[in-house]
């Protein structure tokens, strides 16, 4: 069994827990969408007493807060008992087009070269936080991220959800197609 | 304790995200590049069953554990927000390879660096919160 769990799963199977898991929190009378944590924890640190968005009760979050230690457990836990030992199969078009870039294909989940920490330069640094502060406030202003737009909007036939997840592809491509080669 | 389940809950999906690699940001610069189907697997099959299961859900008036018929909220139909915010959130979605669950993922799996990402995405929270009253809607 953990023999079979160890190896990387197809993706249809993924599809189908993902699918579970935003069913599982409806049924626990909850929904499914992972970045409203980030606003919970912006009420922690105290940005309630100036901005009235961070202004609310941030005990009623606290049901997907613990999903977050969840999450950060469940990669600890793929890590320490589920790891793989073979190299993730990347399309050959994508190692040659990431070559072409300098970024090495090393087999891993993350490029070494991008997320070591014996490579955290100043240009590294600078590109996670940039990275993040876009996925931090894009998020916000769509209103969810890829799990409460893609997954649980679209599940549920929300034309809104459609807009803000062609909005996530087309972001993506122009960051993938015209940006990349500026940056790298 | 009350919350365990969530916490159990958070484990599968933490799991289920490094086992399908969906967490790489090797894998989501292949779905960028249109170079494979993996992560359009992965999406596609989660939606496919979402929404069977919505259907059914409504269709079959269900309640939740205390009791509740499941309700699922209509998003609000302001365009601006879901278009720009969107788009935005693609390109740091590309760049760091990460969305919000899976940068807390990479963080569990070892990948320490990540934390600067979140400080970052914490950071962009801020930002809209303080200028939300400001951006078209």
């Amino acid at each position: 069994m953990i023999e079979l769990l160890k190896q990387p799963w197809p993706w249809y199977t993924s599809g189908a827990v993902i699918a579970a898991i935003m069913v599982t929190l409806l049924f626990f009378g909850k929904s499914f969408g992972f970045s409203s944590n980030l606003r919970t924890l912006c009420t922690l640190a105290g940005a309630g007493k100036k901005t009235s968005f961070f202004d609310f009760d941030w005990k009623t979050q606290k049901w997907n807060l613990l999903f977050l230690l969840g999450s950060v457990l469940g990669g600890l836990i793929a890590r320490t008992w589920l790891q793989s030992q073979q190299p993730l199969q990347l399309s050959a078009a994508t190692i040659t087009d990431l070559n072409a870039l300098g970024i090495h294909f090393d087999g891993q989940l993350e490029p070494e070269q991008l997320f070591g920490l014996q490579s955290l330069s100043l240009q590294n640094v600078g590109l996670m936080l940039a990275g993040g502060l876009l996925i931090g406030f894009g998020s916000r202003y769509a209103g969810g991220c890829t799990s409460g737009h893609a997954i649980s909007g679209l599940s549920n036939l929300q034309l809104p959800s459609l807009v803000a997840v062609i909005g996530f592809f087309a972001g993506g491509l122009i960051m993938t197609h015209l940006l990349f080669p500026l940056i790298f | 304790m009350k919350g365990l389940k969530f916490i159990l809950a958070g484990i599968v999906f933490g799991i289920v995200m490094v086992k399908s690699e969906a967490v790489s940001w090797y894998r989501i610069q292949e779905m960028f590049r249109f170079q494979s189907f993996h992560m359009y697997g992965i999406i596609g099959t989660a939606v496919i069953f979402g929404m069977i299961s919505v259907f059914l859900i409504k269709k079959l008036k269900l309640r939740d554990v205390q009791g509740v018929q499941i309700r699922l909220a209509a998003k609000d139909k302001q365009w601006v927000k879901y278009a720009v915010g969107g788009l935005i959130f693609g390109l740091g979605w590309a760049l760091t390879g990460a969305c919000p669950g899976p940068m807390f993922v990479n963080i569990g799996y070892g990948y320490l660096a990540m934390t600067i990402v979140v400080l970052g995405a914490l950071a962009g929270t801020f930002v809209y919160g303080r200028v939300k009253e400001r951006l078209p809607h």
